[in-house]
């Protein structure tokens, strides 16, 4: 349907059209999947180890917490912008950096295969807030599991990934289903930066929605790619539901 | 000799600490300090290379240009307005649906709270459309009615789920005592309630300024007249019309823009950190 129209009943039409025609929809949702595939597992392994970082005894763990924030709460167009330009490859500062170190910065919004990377680089500089709900998380842990290890002889990766790890999963179980509901509507970035390009390379689903739904007044099949992107979150939050059971660990 | 081992892997551990959060926190900074900086330089001088961190001839030019460049005072206005309404209906009406899920039971009411939460689950696209078309009906596309209304009506999922756990954590004792010296349940609800979990109620706050200010998509889709954009949307449209050419610019913009939410962040810190954690709990 479109906006001055009635609206008819149009039977599978559009989702027929998606599967079969639109050459764009299957490159809006690879580009996604490409997208989450390399942001969620960064995000929350970055944001635990931070998070553990953090909750050790050290000085300034304020100082430190309100840095790892800052990003988050100032994520915006402005940031955005802001990255593009230091990632920009003929005058970016980090390519003047890297020089330094005799390495050829690449192509990064202008490259096909190095956008999306520097896009999920993009996105990760923003996670504060996990590594502040991972860290709350973390301090929640007695510390007379850790004493008691230590009296057993456990060394200092061996509490890790026998306490901390094991009894955070709680905290990583919420952190990744939001983080993956998030990043499947991953938008603006590539909308500031890139507008889909090079190649479409950046393309998508949330871009392909908006096009056709606010820019080519195609509010049906618009509403076709919000169902098929709500079907994949829905089956994946599913997926992770379902897996808790075997990783998720309650300690009460 | 075997403590001495653990004292010195103890040490080794810490500076890696230091050295890993430090180089990290660099990450965090830098490109506000490059963003600073680069507002500051000459056009010449941002285009040098090597760059230096400090501008040699320190100019106002990129702010006094880039404010004339655009209509940026009134980007200010129009985001300070839509801000204001948006996060004022966030915090009363989250406030005041969490009251009735914590102290006025129906049969419908452990549903309809499952049924709340459960939106938190949808992707904001799914009701992009069929709201769209609402405000287009109501003839409301290109005002501000639609990045206001939203926050008037529930303001969220999650503030109210925020709400509700820190009101049950209240005696209903409060509430009967109140209600013995003749207050009716809407005095309860602002005399005797809501005072009590003002760290909730800030953190929802300072959460919303930010959110409002920075919001990108809805702007984006519901305003059409350049009047009326907001700063997010004033700053894409003014990276529109000037491409990478004044960058400078750009920046000196940019950063003006994020200053309402440094103040903000910088004054309110603990809430910050207090709604996050709290936001982290129901997990």
């Amino acid at each position: 349907m479109n906006l001055a129209g009635k609206s008819e009943f149009t039977g599978l039409d559009n989702w027929i059209y998606a599967f079969t025609e639109d050459p764009l929809f299957f490159r809006a949702f690879g580009n996604t999947l490409k997208y989450v595939v390399m942001f969620v597992p960064g995000s929350i392994i970055i944001s635990f180890i931070i998070g553990l970082l953090l909750s050790k005894k050290i000085e300034g763990q304020g100082f430190f917490r309100t840095v790892f924030y800052i990003p988050y709460i100032t994520s915006g167009v402005a940031v955005t912008i802001l990255l593009g330009w230091i990632f920009n490859t003929d005058y970016g500062v980090l390519n003047y950096f890297l020089s330094l170190l005799g390495i050829k910065g690449p192509d990064w919004l202008g490259d096909k295969n190095m956008v999306m990377v520097s896009i999920v680089i993009f996105s990760l500089w923003t996670i504060g807030n996990n590594i502040i709900i991972m860290l709350a998380g973390i301090q929640d842990i007695p510390r007379s599991y850790y004493e008691s290890a230590q009296i057993d002889g456990a060394g200092a990766a061996r509490q890790i990934f026998s306490i901390t790890l094991p009894l955070t999963t709680p905290t990583i179980y919420f952190n990744l289903i939001v983080t993956f509901i998030a990043a499947f509507q991953i938008f603006q970035q590539p909308f500031i930066l890139t507008n889909g390009g090079p190649l479409n390379a950046t393309y998508t689903v949330s871009m392909h929605l908006y096009n056709n739904g606010f820019l080519y007044g195609k509010m049906g099949y618009a509403a076709t790619m919000a169902w098929g992107l709500f079907a994949v979150i829905m089956a994946i939050t599913l997926i992770v539901q379902k897996s808790s059971k075997y990783w998720v660990f309650y300690d009460d | 000799m075997h403590i001495k081992s653990y004292k010195g892997t103890k040490i080794l551990g810490k500076t890696a600490t230091y050295c890993i959060l430090i180089s990290a926190s660099m990450i965090c900074l830098f490109p506000f300090l490059w963003m600073v900086s680069t507002s500051f330089k000459e056009t010449a001088q941002i285009y040098k290379m090597p760059p230096g961190l400090f501008p040699e001839n320190p100019t106002l030019n990129n702010f006094i240009e880039g404010w004339q460049g655009a209509d940026f005072a009134l980007f200010f206005k129009n985001s300070a307005l839509v801000t204001l309404f948006a996060t004022l209906g966030t915090v009363l009406s989250s406030s005041i649906v969490a009251y009735g899920f914590a102290r006025f039971k129906s049969r419908l009411s452990p549903f309809l709270f499952i049924v709340l939460l459960g939106t938190m689950m949808l992707p904001t696209q799914v009701t992009l459309i069929p709201q769209y078309l609402l405000y287009y009906k109501l003839k409301l596309i290109d005002t501000y009615w639609p990045l206001i209304i939203p926050s008037w009506v529930g303001g969220g999922a999650f503030n109210i789920f925020l709400f509700v756990q820190f009101f049950r954590t209240l005696p209903k004792e409060f509430d009967e005592a109140a209600k013995i010296d003749g207050a009716n349940s809407l005095q309860v609800f602002l005399k005797i309630l809501l005072p009590a979990v003002r760290p909730v109620m800030l953190a929802v706050l300072v959460m919303a300024l930010v959110y409002n200010w920075n919001d990108f998509f809805s702007p984006l889709i519901y305003l059409n007249s350049s009047n009326k954009f907001t700063i997010a949307i004033g700053l894409q449209f003014f990276k529109g019309s000037q491409g990478n050419v004044k960058i400078g610019e750009m920046l000196a913009m940019s950063l003006v823009s994020l200053l309402p939410v440094m103040a903000v962040f910088a004054t309110c810190q603990k809430y910050f950190i207090q709604g996050i954690k709290m936001s982290g709990m129901k997990g």
